[in-house]
C-alpha cells in the first residue's frame, strides 16, 4: 500500500509538472497538456496495476495446492524436493531454502564489504576523473546480463576453486556466493555512494576542524549520519541476490540438498523454478507446487523491499529534520 | 532428442522448400504437453506416455495417441578419462545413484582415484522433469525407487558431459549422442562382477547394451497430408542416415 501511495504522489507530481513547466507549454496547448498530464498519471497507475496483476496469476495457478492437498508442514520443513517421484511425491523446500538464505548471505559477507568500502572510496577519497571513470566502470559492472555471469562462474570460478580448495566440483555454494556478490556490489555501491554524498559537507567540515582524520570522519561521523541509506543500499543488494535465477542456477550446482561446507553444491528456489517449470504437466500439482514457491520468493522479496522502503523513508525524514 | 528433430527439419526442408517444419526444445514433457494443446502435429518423446496424458490427449483431442518408434537411443555412463574405472554394473548405480545407496567413494568400486587427496564420487543427473531423468530412474533403480538428493543437477544433457569432463571425479549419464573428446564412456553390465557390454551403435541395436531406450514420436490419431509424408521420410533410409551421424541407433534392421 505504501508503494501504490508513492506512485500516486508520483503521478500527480507528473501532472502537476505539465501544467506548469514552461518548456512544455512552448510546445503544447492547454489540452494537449491535459492529456500530458492523465497519460503520466495513467503510467504511474500501471505499475500497481501490473504488480497485483502477477501476484494474482501467480496465487491463481498456485491456489488449488495452497488451499487443498497441500501439507504446509512438510513444505517448511521437509528438506526432501522429489516432485517428479513415482513412489510419493514430496514437496519440501527446506533444502531450496536454505540454499536460498545461504548463498544470498555469503554473497553479502562478501558484497558488503567490498561494495560499502569502493562507495567510501568514491564519494569520499577520490576526485576529478578518477572518480568518474570508476562510476562508470561500475555502472558497466551493472550492465552485465545474468547469463553472462552465469558462464563466467563456469567457465573461470569454477576450474579456479577446484585448483585453489581441492573441492570436489566447482560449481557450488562458494561459487554462487562470489557471483552473486559481483552482481550486487554495483548496486549497492551506487545506492551507498548516494547516500553518503547526501551527508552535507558541513558535518565533515565540523569533524576535520575538530582535528579528527579522515578516517575519523567516514568511521565516526558519515557511518552513522548516512546509515539509514547505507542499509538500504545493502538491503537492495540483498533483493538482488535472492531474486537472481540464471547466473545461480549455473554457478551453484544445482544440488537438493542441506549444505554442510562452502564447497557443498546447492539449490535454491529461484533456479528450481527455472529449471523445472518448462517440463512440467500444465496444472499438474509439480506446476502448482513450483507457483507456491513463486509466492515465497514473492513474499521474501516483499518483505526486504518493504524494509528498504520504510529505511529509505526514515532517511527522507532525517534530512528534512 | 531434439537435436534429431532439428536435423531432420533441416534437411527435409531442404529437399522440400514448400514444407517447414518448427522443432520446440524443453524436453518429452513439453512436446506432449503441446500435442495435448493442439501446438503441434508431433511430440517427439525419449520415454513412453504415461496414462494421465494419454487421457489428456483422448480428451482434448478427441483422439488416440499413436506412438512411432523412430530409432534408439544409448544412455551412455560418463567419467573423466583420467578415472580408471572401465566398467560399471547397473547395481553399483543404483548404490551410487539410488535413495538408500552406500557407495559415495570410488574406492568402494575397488577403483584407486583422487583429486586433491578425495575420492568422493560427484554425481551429476538431470533436472527431475527431463524425460533422460526419468528413463535412468526406470532403467537403474526400477519403478520402486527413487534418486538420492544431491546429485549435481544439469538443464540439459550436453550440460551433464560438459561437466563431467571438467571434473574428475564425476559421474554422470546422458545420451551416446553427446559424447565428447574429453570424457569416457564406460561399460555397462546388469550385475556386478558380468561382463561389461559396450554402449555402441551395434550393441544398442540388438539390445544387450542394458540402458538403450527407443525414441518415439507420438501424434494425436494418424496423420495426413504433409506431416505425414515427413513422419514416413523419417523412417526412411535417408531419415534414418541423420539418427546415425547424430550418434543414435537406427531403426531400419529391427523393422
Amino acid at each position: 500500500m505504501e508503494d501504490s501511495r508513492r506512485e500516486r504522489d508520483g503521478a500527480e507530481g507528473g501532472a502537476g509538472q505539465a501544467d506548469s513547466a514552461p518548456w512544455l507549454c512552448r510546445f503544447l496547448g492547454p489540452a494537449e497538456s491535459m492529456v500530458a498530464g492523465v497519460v503520466v498519471r495513467l503510467c504511474g497507475y500501471s505499475a500497481i496495476l501490473f504488480v497485483f496483476a502477477i501476484l494474482f496469476f501467480v496465487l491463481r495457478e498456485a491456489a488449488p495446492m495452497l488451499f487443498g492437498g497441500m501439507d504446509l508442514v512438510e513444505f517448511i520443513s521437509s528438506p526432501d524436493w522429489r516432485p517428479s517421484s513415482e513412489v510419493r511425491p514430496q514437496y519440501g523446500i527446506l533444502a531450496l531454502l536454505v540454499g536460498t538464505l545461504s548463498v544470498t548471505g555469503l554473497a553479502m559477507a562478501l558484497a558488503v564489504p567490498l561494495g560499502l568500502g569502493a562507495a567510501v572510496y568514491i564519494s569520499e577519497f577520490c576526485t576529478g576523473k578518477v572518480k568518474e571513470t570508476l562510476k562508470i566502470v561500475i555502472e558497466l559492472l551493472a550492465a552485465i546480463p545474468s547469463v553472462v555471469w552465469g558462464f563466467i562462474s563456469y567457465m573461470v570460478l569454477a576450474p579456479l576453486i577446484v585448483d585453489l580448495t581441492g573441492a570436489p566440483v566447482g560449481v557450488n555454494l562458494l561459487n554462487g556466493g562470489a557471483v552473486l556478490a559481483l552482481m550486487s556490489v554495483p548496486i549497492i555501491v551506487s545506492v551507498g555512494e548516494d547516500a553518503l554524498k547526501a551527508v552535507p559537507d558541513s558535518y565533515r567540515e565540523a569533524a576535520l576542524s575538530l582535528g579528527a582524520s579522515r578516517w575519523e570522519v567516514v568511521y565516526r561521523v558519515l557511518f552513522p549520519a548516512a546509515k539509514n541509506g547505507l542499509l538500504a543500499a545493502v538491503l537492495l543488494g540483498v533483493g538482488r541476490a535472492i531474486g537472481e535465477t540464471m547466473a545461480v542456477l549455473m554457478a551453484t550446482g544445482h544440488a537438493v540438498q542441506i549444505p554442510r561446507g562452502l564447497l557443498d553444491p546447492i539449490c535454491t528456489l529461484t533456479a528450481t523454478i527455472a529449471a523445472e517449470l518448462g517440463e512440467t504437466v500444465y496444472g499438474g500439482p509439480h506446476y502448482r507446487m513450483l507457483f507456491v514457491i513463486g509466492l515465497v520468493l514473492f513474499t521474501i522479496t516483499f518483505f526486504v523491499n518493504l524494509i528498504a522502503d520504510i529505511v529509505v523513508k526514515g532517511i527522507r525524514n532525517d534530512q528534512r529534520a | 532428442m531434439v537435436n534429431v528433430a532439428q536435423a531432420w527439419a533441416e534437411r527435409y526442408h531442404a529437399k522440400n522448400r514448400d514444407v517447414s517444419v518448427q522443432v520446440l526444445g524443453g524436453g518429452s514433457g513439453v512436446g506432449i504437453a503441446s500435442l495435448t494443446d493442439g501446438n503441434c502435429d508431433m511430440a517427439n518423446s525419449s520415454r513412453d506416455i504415461n496414462e494421465k496424458e494419454a487421457l489428456a490427449i483422448r480428451e482434448k483431442r478427441g483422439k488416440e495417441p499413436v506412438e512411432h518408434v523412430v530409432g534408439f537411443d544409448a544412455l551412455a555412463v560418463y567419467v573423466h578419462p583420467d578415472n580408471p574405472i572401465e566398467s560399471i554394473s547397473l547395481e553399483e548405480l543404483a548404490g551410487i545413484y539410488g535413495e538408500g545407496g552406500v557407495i559415495t567413494r570410488w574406492s568402494q568400486l575397488g577403483i584407486r582415484h583422487q583429486s586433491h587427496g578425495c575420492d568422493e564420487i560427484v554425481r551429476l543427473g538431470r533436472q527431475n522433469s527431463s524425460g533422460t531423468y526419468t528413463y535412468f530412474r526406470e532403467a537403474v533403480l526400477g519403478k520402486k525407487r527413487d534418486f538420492k538428493l544431491g546429485s549435481v543437477d544439469r538443464s540439459g544433457s550436453k550440460d551433464v558431459v560438459a561437466l563431467v569432463s571438467r571434473t574428475p571425479l564425476a559421474i554422470g549419464y546422458s545420451g551416446m549422442g553427446y559424447a565428447v573428446p574429453g570424457v569416457k564412456m564406460l561399460e555397462v553390465s546388469v550385475r556386478k562382477g558380468e561382463r561389461g557390454v559396450a554402449p555402441t551403435v551395434a550393441n544398442a541395436r540388438n539390445r544387450s547394451y542394458p540402458l538403450t531406450r527407443a525414441l518415439q514420436i507420438y501424434t494425436a490419431g494418424e496423420l495426413s497430408g504433409p506431416a505425414a509424408d515427413f513422419l514416413q521420410w523419417i523412417v526412411s533410409p535417408e531419415g534414418q542416415q541423420i539418427v546415425v551421424e547424430l550418434g543414435y541407433v537406427p531403426m531400419r534392421e529391427l523393422e
